[in-house]
């Protein structure tokens, strides 16, 4: 192979730290983390949908009125995405090329699944955010939800509950929001535990306790985040058509 | 008992190999995996043809030397308990159709057929899987206290016979648990402890210039590992390696 044990170049430990195999898994699990983080806040805010309308557009309300610290956030979690995403393909390519050339029978004996698909899935999820973003928040695959507007305490405000109801009633579009959020607990349900793993904060014990405690947060985030779209095509919200 | 096999070919590391159909015929069922290739070596060099270039040498599970990916899995580990040359053929159905694979791996080119160069194991350990000691008598010992609890860890790691098999199982053909069990079998004790930090970072390094792939923790290597040397040794590969590098940015001798 033409290994040499010494390299010519020097470069800064730190350069160096970043851009070796643990480097890289340890930026894709650090910013993995604030990903979950954020998936668990959207959550919770999210969840105010059973809380009646008021109180859903009275919080997306308060997320506007964050003005120039939204788009902060925004570009923050921007970042996050892009970086997570940067290091994961640079990681792939490398693995892809560790092989030249494949097994003709190759047999799993521990690898699950989900560690399996986290390429396919993450990719699945990567589109189904530009598609969300495109629905709810830039509003541009029906347009009509820019004006959906209500009267909160007398303020006229964006109507988010209306545009929930009206968005999930399509089969279809929830449809694409249950298989893309299945999806996205098939990514969580390795990399939760995974990143316990790569930032060595595992070990023998802890392991199959992170593994357990990773898939279930990945399974309730799909049931939290499901209920909605399941509850409007149940006909919950129906009021809020007229 | 008899067997098909069907057995990867190639005659050198650059060239195409595929794989070739063999009978195995009259093999006892004691005969170990490495035992039944030898018969049906016999049976071809009796024939005249190339016998298969496979890779032993103790065969009894110590020395790392033997490889083959059986049916898909390194060593056959599913079936067996250790190495290739300690499956037994009895493992096997009678008339049962075996895939053998070298270990596949751009860091371990193939020789010829099953045989791989697996030399890049030999060049990371050069780059910090050893201690720097006086030579001259042995010391006493019991001079330098251990606890249990560290020499059973140690040993655990220290069970590696560095066969490669982790990198043969892993999708990505990462190196982690070999290098992970070297580094913590030297870093867990006394005698390994001043070179700590230069020993992960150096073996690290030549991991990743070898050009083995990245760990995606699917834990087949462990799955696998004919010595039983468990995952749980990357994890802390990857503490040490950070706290190694941060040490070193921050200037700190060592």
């Amino acid at each position: 192979m033409g290994v040499s044990t010494s390299s010519a170049k020097s470069v800064s430990p730190l350069a160096a730290w970043l851009f070796s195999s643990i480097g890289k898994k340890t930026v894709v699990a650090v910013t993995g983390i604030f990903l979950v983080l954020f998936v668990c806040g959207h959550l919770l805010g999210n969840l105010t949908f059973f809380l009646g309308p008021d109180i859903i557009n009275s919080y997306a309300k308060h997320l506007r009125d964050l003005g120039p610290f939204l788009w902060v956030i925004r570009a923050g979690l921007l970042a996050i995405l892009v970086l997570h995403i940067f290091f994961t393909v640079s990681l792939w390519k490398e693995n892809h090329a560790a092989r030249p050339e494949k097994y003709v029978v190759k047999n799993h004996v521990k690898a699950t699944i989900f560690s399996r698909t986290m390429r396919l899935s993450g990719l699945i999820v990567f589109a189904f955010v530009i598609f969300h973003i495109l629905h709810y928040t830039a509003r541009t695959i029906d347009p009509a939800f820019q004006h959906y507007e209500t009267d909160l305490h007398g303020e006229m405000v964006h109507n988010v509950y209306k545009m929930m109801v009206v968005g999930f009633s399509v089969p279809w579009v929830s449809a694409i929001y249950i298989v893309s959020l299945g999806l996205l607990a098939f990514h969580l349900s390795h990399g939760i535990a995974s990143l316990f793993q790569t930032l060595g904060l595992s070990n023998k014990q802890l392991r199959p306790r992170f593994e357990f405690a990773g898939r279930a947060l990945a399974w309730l985030l799909f049931l939290g985040f499901t209920s909605i779209p399941v509850a409007v095509l149940l006909g919950v919200g129906r009021e809020a058509l007229k | 008992m008899n067997f098909h096999l069907k057995v990867w070919r190639q005659k050198a590391s650059n060239a195409p190999g595929k794989l070739e159909s063999y009978e195995a015929k009259n093999i006892p069922a004691e005969a170990s995996f490495l035992e039944m290739l030898d018969i049906v070596n016999d049976d071809l060099v009796a024939k005249g043809q190339e016998p298969i270039a496979f890779d032993h040498d103790c065969r009894e599970g110590i020395c790392g030397m033997c490889s083959a990916v059986i049916n898909g899995v390194p060593h056959g580990k599913d079936r067996g308990v250790g190495t290739t040359c300690q499956l037994y053929m009895r493992k096997f159905q009678d008339g049962e159709t075996i895939t053998i694979e070298p270990f596949r791996a751009g860091s371990f080119p193939i020789i010829r057929d099953l045989s791989t160069n697996r030399a890049a194991f030999d060049r990371i350990i050069q780059a910090g899987g050893f201690i720097s000691e006086r030579s001259g008598s042995a010391p006493e010992a019991n001079s330098v206290p251990i606890p249990k609890t560290i020499a059973d860890e140690a040993m655990d790691a220290a069970a590696c016979i560095g066969c490669g098999a982790c990198v043969a199982a892993c999708p990505n053909s990462s190196a982690m648990l070999f290098v992970s069990a070297k580094v913590n079998h030297l870093n867990l004790l006394p005698q390994g402890k001043p070179e700590k930090h230069r020993r992960v970072l150096g073996m690290v390094k030549q991991m990743d210039a070898e050009g083995f792939g990245n760990c995606s923790n699917y834990y087949e290597c462990e799955a696998v590992c004919p010595a039983h040397v468990p995952a749980s040794f990357i994890t802390s590969m990857n503490r040490e390696y950070t706290v190694a590098a941060a040490r070193k940015s921050a200037g700190a001798t060592g």
